[in-house]
């Protein structure tokens, strides 16, 4: 009887020991990254926050304070941000319209060329970032085609480089690759039977795609345009190559403020709505993706 | 009844007429489509061959102006001394951002999966809130928290801490520790359970069944998340200029105080070295994985993977 009790408590104790074990091992596995996370994210991101609402020191950098001045300092400017938004809006929208027909086409018509199509597409967003915008920069230039429109309309001066086109073909160009993925991969993944019923039962070719494929696509849409407008609101490197500066936007304005100015509790005030802006696009995001499956379970209901 | 009939038949035949008309327009839609899928190709690529190309002008002067084939703006280019150090510096830490970021992302991934259900939410809520914020707020945050870090900690140390290498490394891995989880977490979500299971049955320990069975399945993933976190620390220029410190200057630094006097053939080489750089990863990724999915029988690509990541 005794030795029955005595087995028992020693599996229990070993099995409680194995969990411990097991648990032990989990957190070792998890431990680097969650520091990671901890060290250089949480704690650099909380730092800001405090700086946002503190006072600028008399040789720049940070004075301990509590007052909302530096977002009222950057909320009477709000050039940049103006820039920024409209920017990235125009650059999403535009985005969106090239990489439609094209994951369109790549998911329907690629056939055994299917997988040649999409290296085409992953090199150059693999290859740099820089290289591929500074590229940019004898092809606008004066040698290229601001020359070239220069002449046919008669004015030598005419320039690009430097101008907000400039920057919205660079970031259209950056950014592209990121925003036919996901329109791909959901088009790609389509039940393609629904298209043929849909055809069968009479549709055109238009309807059929705004009725059946628009809509199986949008969540891939939605998740491209958040790719890419997030990103874009903090671009740094295409306005200051292709906009030669002129192009403000807020990326350049936190680079000014951190590492020129070093006027660190604006700065941070900036980064901050920053921040606010992404995190009301990412709420929409998820509101809209979570509404979109609530209606799927509806309608097979 | 009848007049159901006769409507059917009457969509019969207005779908065989305006299945005609639907013919000819669908010819002109799909040649819309095609031109406009060869005119994004062409814009895709036609910015990387002017770079290439005009790398291997003879001109002494002016970028554009061709003077015929030459090598000598890649002869002088890699024989600058500030260009070798930039290079060196870039390949090294790119390397070392690698390494760390592989192994740390994969050990999390599989810790993850262990994990119990109210840990996972927040920890992938971080995943994703590295991958999201703007990599300008995340430069910004780091050089705040380091310079914060580091006043408080250099008196107590009693010499000055700077920022170097070591603050690069660290806060390139972030972003990359998470890309690696992403990409280690959808392929064990995919993975087939039953030889794991039958490992067991086999009383194969935990440690075999691990390098026997998981870390094979598992290792087109580390090997894609290894070549792009390689990509990624190599090319990054706004996280570097916000904690890079005296003699750290990495390529893209260099290459972006070079754009500012502007674009002179020199600069198109180094540029151009930088894209085989990182396009020869794609390729020895690509290779790698598809050699791996062809002797296991199985497809697979490594640009299918990121395409689907994304």
């Amino acid at each position: 009887m005794a030795t029955i009790a005595e087995g028992a408590a020693r599996t229990r104790s070993g099995q409680r020991s194995r969990s411990l074990r097991q648990g032990a091992l989990t957190g070792l596995l998890l431990l680097p990254a969650g520091l990671w996370y901890v060290i250089l994210l949480v704690v650099p991101l909380g730092i800001v926050v405090i700086f946002s609402l503190g006072k600028t020191a008399a040789r720049g950098g940070y004075a301990p304070g509590l007052t909302l001045d530096n977002y009222a300092a950057a909320a009477a400017e709000p050039g940049p941000f103006v820039t920024s938004l409209w920017l990235a809006i125009a650059g999403t929208i535009l985005c969106l319209l090239l990489a439609l027909p094209l994951a369109y086409f790549v998911a329907t018509r690629g056939g055994s060329r299917k997988a040649l199509f999409i290296v085409l597409l992953v090199i150059p967003f693999w290859t740099s970032f820089l290289i591929r915008t500074y590229a940019w920069l004898t092809i606008l230039g004066p040698d290229g085609l601001a020359g070239f429109i220069g002449d046919a309309i008669g004015d030598p001066a005419f320039r690009i480089l430097g101008t907000p086109v400039a920057v919205l073909i660079g970031v259209v160009y950056g950014y592209l690759p990121l925003m036919i993925f996901p329109i791909y991969v959901t088009i790609e993944r389509m039940d393609r039977t629904l298209v043929e019923a849909s055809k069968d039962l009479g549709a055109g070719r238009w309807a059929t795609f705004r009725q059946i494929t628009l809509p199986i696509a949008l969540p891939g849409l939605i998740t491209g345009s958040i790719l890419v407008f997030i990103p874009l609101m903090g671009e740094y490197v295409i306005p200051a190559i292709l906009g030669y500066g002129r192009v403000f936007l807020i990326g350049n304005l936190l680079v000014l403020q951190f590492l020129e100015a070093r006027d660190w509790p604006v700065g941070s005030a900036y980064a901050v709505m920053l921040i606010m802006i992404m995190l009301v696009s990412i709420s929409f995001y998820l509101w809209f993706t979570s509404r979109g499956r609530k209606s799927r379970d509806v309608s097979v209901l | 009844m009848t007049g159901a009939i006769r409507s059917i038949g009457r969509r019969k035949t207005a779908r065989r007429g305006g299945g005609r008309r639907n013919d000819r327009q669908g010819g002109a839609v799909e040649l819309w489509m095609r031109s406009h899928v060869a005119l994004v190709y062409l814009f895709l690529y036609f910015p990387i061959v002017i770079v290439v190309l005009f790398s291997f002008n003879a001109t002494d002067r002016q970028v554009t102006d061709w003077q015929g084939f030459s090598l000598k703006w890649y002869g002088r280019v890699l024989g600058d001394r500030q260009v070798q150090n930039a290079l060196f510096n870039s390949l090294f830490v790119a390397s070392i951002t690698a390494i760390i970021s592989t192994i740390v992302g994969t050990t999390a991934a599989l810790g993850l999966q262990r994990a119990p259900r109210w840990f996972r939410g927040p920890f992938s809520a971080l995943t994703y809130t590295s991958i999201i914020v703007p990599e300008i707020v995340i430069a910004l945050a780091t050089l705040v928290f380091f310079s914060t870090a580091f006043d408080f900690a250099s008196p107590i140390l009693g010499f000055r801490l700077k920022t170097g290498f070591a603050t690069i490394i660290a806060a390139h891995c972030l972003f990359n520790i998470s890309l690696v989880i992403l990409l280690v977490q959808a392929r064990l979500n995919g993975m087939d359970r039953t030889h794991v299971e039958a490992s067991y049955d086999l009383y194969g320990s935990p440690w075999r069944t691990f390098w026997q069975i998981t870390f094979p399945q598992l290792l087109p993933a580390i090997v894609a998340g290894f070549l792009l976190s390689f990509t990624f620390s190599f090319d990054d220029y706004v996280i570097t200029t916000f904690v890079s410190g005296a003699g750290t200057t990495t390529l893209p630094l260099y290459v972006f105080g070079q754009i500012r006097k502007g674009v002179t053939p020199a600069t198109n080489a180094v540029a151009a070295v930088m894209l085989l750089i990182t396009l020869s990863t794609l390729i020895i990724g690509q290779f790698l994985v598809s050699r791996n999915a062809k002797r296991k029988g199985q497809s697979g690509s490594m640009t299918s993977m990121v395409v689907e990541q994304r």
